[in-house]
């Protein structure tokens, strides 16, 4: 290229900058107004509606009075049916154990299906995310409302309400982990006459094993807090005795629980961060 | 003697409007050890995989072994596959599993769907593995991770894993570029030493002009998806290596 060519072609290249930048400009400032907009728009919002509700300041003031003299009423905790929370302690924690292990093992399989690489046909692909979609976007309360009002109160409208929910999310993770993998390694054994069967459980499990164990105890963790509360609408589990402590005015006991609750919390954290890093050191 | 491999008017356009390959036409014989070189986005790798449809050709006609292999079905296309092994650039192990259970992947297209996955492979199988394994030097490693070898030592798994094939032709594409130039020279050694010894054809993308030279029988040479050259190493002389490159 001679010298005239090159500075043709930089001349060219410069005026094009200049005629993006010219354009960009306008959609900026455009961008820009469309925020500021948006933010005074939250700010009316947030007024509008403390006026709409009646957002009364001296109850604000008479109630978190009130909230001290019950704490203070609280104390101190009373665990004379420490058996009868205990029990319902450990039935919290065995709803979300069988919660888990049923959405793992269903997300599990599904989850092939639903990873843009390796899914067998687009429609099918579609379908699993769509169903999972649609099985978190509904809550776990309204979940376990539809199943109280189904099979009646007790844990096991609390099991279907969790997995059902915990499926959702653990379809989206699970696929997401297969579609993220190395698409080599996939080639390779396609390459070699494998089967998709075959794809599958020798090229894709293994090399997401470790992240969908990691997924799971992170789930598990998730699923017990929504265990605790599940008893509030009747679906089993410690919820129901706080819930029932409370109404009853039993406020020392009610104290006792939240003890359960948090220790309960507090120790299945340690331990899946425990499990989480023999994890890490297998992979 | 007839053509282990034949491919006509071969064409290949990706979705995005990429042209990566625009009427490739050659023939292989059987034992042939055929390099193919040419600058990186010339299509080399794109030939290779129309050949066994990891890439899905736009047009024209692979025959493989007097077998059609664009008209194979999916079952057909197994069968076809099995009879060749493929190396890749980056290995493409499956790190996390032993380097013999990466060596019996190589079986899979002659097993049972359900007894492949599971890896229910006859004792004879895995004997046979093992044979292989110390064909490459690596009968010490065999139940290592294959994560825990190194790049030389992976391609030499790499290698294992076609031959466990029994292939009747080896694609290996660009088996050493992610290699130093010594254990470059070995991985070469030891693709054209197995091939020639157990009468295997092989297709080899090179970058390195100077391999292709020194081991291939016949030279193809690829520019913006046409064949520019096809002879003996001999007659690739400086000049047509300027017009491949430049």
């Amino acid at each position: 290229m001679n010298a005239d060519a090159v500075r043709e072609k930089l001349s060219g290249v410069a005026s094009a900058g200049i005629a993006v930048k010219k354009a960009a400009a306008p959609e900026r400032l455009k961008n820009g107004r469309f925020l500021a907009g948006a933010m005074v728009a939250g700010v009316l919002l947030f007024i509008f509606s403390l006026q709409q509700l009646h957002f009364d300041y001296a109850r604000l003031g008479s109630g978190t009075l009130e909230l001290l003299t019950m704490a203070v009423k609280m104390w101190p905790p009373n665990a004379a049916d420490w058996r009868l929370v205990l029990l319902a302690a450990a039935e919290t924690l065995q709803i979300t154990w069988l919660a888990i292990l049923l959405s793992v093992a269903m997300a599990f399989g599904l989850s092939f299906f639903g990873a843009a690489n390796i899914s067998p046909h687009r429609g099918i692909f579609w379908l699993v995310r769509g169903f999972a979609a649609l099985m978190r976007a509904i809550p776990v309360l309204v979940w376990a409302i539809i199943f109280v009002a189904a099979m009646g109160l007790g844990p096991l409208p609390g099991i279907l309400a969790l997995a059902i929910h915990s499926l959702g999310m653990m379809v989206k993770v699970f696929a997401d982990s297969i579609e993220e993998m190395d698409q080599r390694l996939l080639e390779a054994l396609r390459a070699s006459g494998a089967s998709w069967l075959q794809v599958v459980v020798r090229g894709v499990v293994p090399s997401v094993a470790t992240y969908f164990l990691s997924w799971t105890l992170l789930r598990f963790d998730i699923d017990l807090r929504y265990a605790t509360i599940l008893g509030v609408v009747g679906a089993g589990g410690i919820g129901w005795q706080l819930i029932r402590a409370m109404r009853m005015y039993e406020l020392n006991e009610a104290l006792f629980i939240t003890i359960v609750i948090f220790a309960m919390l507090y120790a299945v954290e340690m331990l899946s961060n425990y499990l989480k890093k023999k994890i890490i050191k297998t992979a | 003697m007839s053509p282990i491999l034949t491919v006509q008017g071969l064409k290949k356009v990706y979705n995005d409007g990429t042209t990566a390959l625009q009427g490739v036409d050659f023939t292989v014989q059987p034992g042939e050890f055929l390099a193919i070189i040419g600058p990186s986005g010339a299509g080399k790798s794109t030939l290779m995989r129309c050949i066994n449809r990891l890439v899905e050709p736009s047009a024209g006609k692979v025959h493989f072994n007097g077998a059609d292999v664009l008209k194979a079905n999916q079952r057909q296309l197994r069968l076809l596959r099995r009879e060749m092994g493929m190396i890749f650039q980056s290995f493409n192990l499956i790190p996390r599993v032993t380097v013999l259970d990466n060596v019996l992947n190589g079986r899979l297209g002659y097993m049972n769907s359900v007894k492949g996955a599971i890896g229910l492979f006859p004792q004879q199988e895995i004997e046979a593995a093992m044979r292989i394994l110390a064909r490459v030097g690596l009968s010490d490693q065999a139940f290592k991770r294959a994560s825990e070898l190194s790049g030389g030592q992976q391609q030499r798994v790499g290698i294992a894993r076609a031959l466990a094939q029994n292939p009747k032709l080896i694609l290996a594409d660009e088996p050493i570029a992610s290699l130093d130039p010594v254990t470059s020279e070995s991985i070469m050694n030891y693709i054209y030493r197995i091939c020639r010894e157990d009468g295997i054809t092989c297709l080899i993308n090179l970058h390195q002009v100077e391999f292709a030279k020194q081991y291939a029988t016949r030279i193809i040479g690829i520019r913006a998806g046409h064949i520019v050259f096809d002879g003996a190493a001999e007659q690739l002389t400086p000049a047509i290596i300027q017009q491949i490159y430049h």
